[in-house]
């Protein structure tokens, strides 16, 4: 064996260590954020209301606002990103236009969510005088949603084959008509799982919500459901703190006695909640095409 | 009467193109929608920022230079204590020592992924980034609070809390962005290239060294810059670890602070329109425009690297 063949050896023996080490890292993190907290997951952490000075308090609240917030903000941002994208993949020219467009939109997904936040602060809860509440987090953040969702549902639409337009324009149906009744509902598995995907990144985003959403959680009363009252669940004027938010708060603050056990489990929930969202985003996306192209 | 009726119906757009045009504008408008988002969030954080400048009359040179950070008072020669370069320096610090850091680790896992085990890659540590990269930033912030800072305390002493631990913590948050993007940049160089190189005698490492790195080369910059951005822009996790103390760092291991750990620790405690609340929208402009400038490298990178089809 001549010294090359041996430095070639060395180094990708080097390349395999190197890999190993961060394999190690990566297991390390997401062991040590299961095996800390799942224990201190139960359904009783899970539904009961957290406690501020007192040990034994629980994430019912903040884990209800962390999913009523991903909701809103999906509702309000899928519309937008959607026609975004259909203009974005389907009529728009390649021109400066086009182009400008598109920096804006890189822009907006490479800002740091704090700043996102500030503006949603200052327009949303300062300007608009929603105060802080669920509505201001909300619209936080389908800004900071909006241009990956939008990424993410162009190139499904970029991917559906070019005969199927072809197919709908050769019928005789206009260009929107082909897009809505065949490239959409082609591009759907694509789609539904960008926005799975899309809201594992709201569900723990945190930076964005603690100047728009708040940093507290007031009890809120689960037998009323009408919207027009402070404390129903559902009332989008009530500040609500969620679970990110929360972990991030009591590690702040550092006044909740049991905060490592509350943060630990947490954050497992969080991390559990994410890992549900990528596994589904394929398995949905890929149960969804089968069914609709009876491909099996 | 009937030849005029018809004449007008064939004038006359189609219910059809009605709808097209209808659909077009609908699409368009939510493209419109947020490019006004973009220019709104840029004119009102630079207007907001930009008023610690013109309306309290700060200099620029104060600002960038300063090194007492306490809003609302003077500092012992009688200047107002604006003096963001702490800031500053804390932010580039933590940026540029784990973009050092977790380079070699992100480009080396990202090469084994790609050249030397790909089936192992693709099944064990490609899900893993994957889940990775969408870990919430609190998460790291906690874990950082409760691993990072203890070891850091223990074997370098202080408090544990500072610029080492924001290093600690953010290499570890961008290493997957950066081995993700490595990885596409290395799966777009040609298998051609890999052959020729093969063919030419060139042992594995030879031609991962000399021909893939270099092909992938404009890719990986992305990468990296990529995980610089988002590690500047990172607030919560960093202002859990660093020590929030707006002081110029000494050393690794004294408390310091970044823009983003004291516009989150701060905007809550200060009146809006006055000068401590001007300052801190003045960091929150400093962020902005280093967002932009990563934005601008990316491009420039990207359009001097491009694989020429």
């Amino acid at each position: 064996m001549n010294q090359t063949q041996k430095q070639s050896q060395i180094a990708i023996l080097i390349l395999r260590l190197i890999a190993a080490f961060v394999v190690l890292i990566l297991a390390f993190l997401i062991g040590y954020i299961f095996i800390t907290g799942l224990p201190n997951v139960s359904w009783k952490f899970l539904t009961s209301p957290a406690k501020a000075f007192t040990a034994g308090g629980g994430i019912g609240v903040q884990l209800f606002n962390s999913i009523y917030l991903l909701i809103l903000a999906m509702i309000i941002s899928l519309p937008i990103a959607l026609g975004a994208s259909i203009y974005l993949s389907e009529y728009a020219k390649d021109n400066w236009f086009t182009s400008m467009i598109r920096t804006a939109i890189e822009i907006l997904s490479s800002l740091p969510s704090v700043v996102v936040g500030l503006f949603g602060f200052l327009l949303f809860v300062v300007q608009f005088n929603y105060g802080f509440s669920i509505i201001s987090g909300a619209l936080t953040l389908t800004i900071f949603n909006l241009p990956l969702l939008t990424r993410n549902i162009e190139e499904s639409l970029a991917s559906v084959s070019d005969d199927q337009r072809q197919g709908g324009l050769g019928l005789g149906l206009s260009k929107y008509e082909t897009i809505v009744h065949i490239v959409v509902p082609a591009a759907l598995p694509g789609i539904i799982s960008g926005v799975i995907l899309c809201s594992g990144r709201v569900f723990g985003e945190a930076a964005a919500l603690i100047y728009t959403a708040g940093q507290s959680a007031p009890a809120l009363n689960f037998g009323d459901w009408n919207p027009f009252n402070i404390d129903s669940p559902l009332s989008p004027l009530r500040p609500a703190e969620t679970l990110a938010v929360h972990i991030w708060k009591i590690n702040s603050e550092g006044i909740m006695p049991d905060l490592t056990k509350v943060s630990s489990g947490s954050a497992a929930v969080l991390v559990l909640a994410i890992l549900i969202f990528n596994l589904s985003a394929r398995y949905v996306g890929r149960k969804i095409f089968e069914k609709m192209t009876s491909m099996n | 009467m009937q030849n005029q009726k018809l004449a007008k119906q064939l004038m006359k757009k189609s219910k059809t193109a009605r709808y097209e045009r209808f659909g077009h504008l609908l699409s368009l408008s939510a493209l419109l929608l947020i490019m006004a988002i973009v220019l709104g969030i840029i004119i009102f954080i630079a207007t907001k920022g930009l008023s610690t400048f013109f309306r309290d009359n700060i200099s620029f040179k104060d600002f960038f230079t300063g090194v007492i950070w306490n809003p609302g008072t003077k500092t012992p020669s009688g200047q107002q204590a604006v003096g963001a370069l702490p800031m500053i320096v804390g932010s580039f610090l933590v940026t540029i020592l784990a973009a050092i850091v977790s380079t070699p680790f992100a480009i080396g896992t990202a090469v084994y992924m790609t050249e030397i085990s790909p089936k192992r890659g693709a099944k064990i540590l490609q899900p893993v980034t994957e889940l990775l990269v969408g870990i919430p930033s609190v998460v790291y912030g906690f874990i950082g609070l409760s691993v990072v800072v203890p070891f850091v305390r223990n074997t370098f002493g202080g408090s544990g809390f500072g610029i080492l631990s924001g290093t600690f913590v953010l290499f570890v948050m961008i290493l997957p962005t950066i081995v993700s993007m490595t990885v596409d940049s290395l799966k777009a160089v040609p298998k051609y290239y890999r052959q020729a190189s093969l063919a030419l005698g060139a042992t594995k490492w030879q031609t991962i060294w000399k021909v893939v790195l270099r092909a992938a080369t404009p890719g990986i910059l992305t990468a990296i810059v990529f995980g610089m951005a988002r590690a500047f822009g990172e607030a919560l996790a960093v202002q859990m670890v660093i020590g929030n103390a707006a002081l110029m760092p000494h050393n690794l291991v004294s408390p310091a602070s970044t823009l983003t750990s004291v516009l989150t620790a701060g905007m809550g405690n200060t009146v809006m329109g006055s000068l401590q609340n001007d300052a801190l929208w003045s960091l929150a402009l400093v962020l902005l425009i280093m967002s932009l400038l990563f934005n601008l490298m990316v491009h420039f990178i990207g359009r001097r690297g491009a694989f020429k089809k």
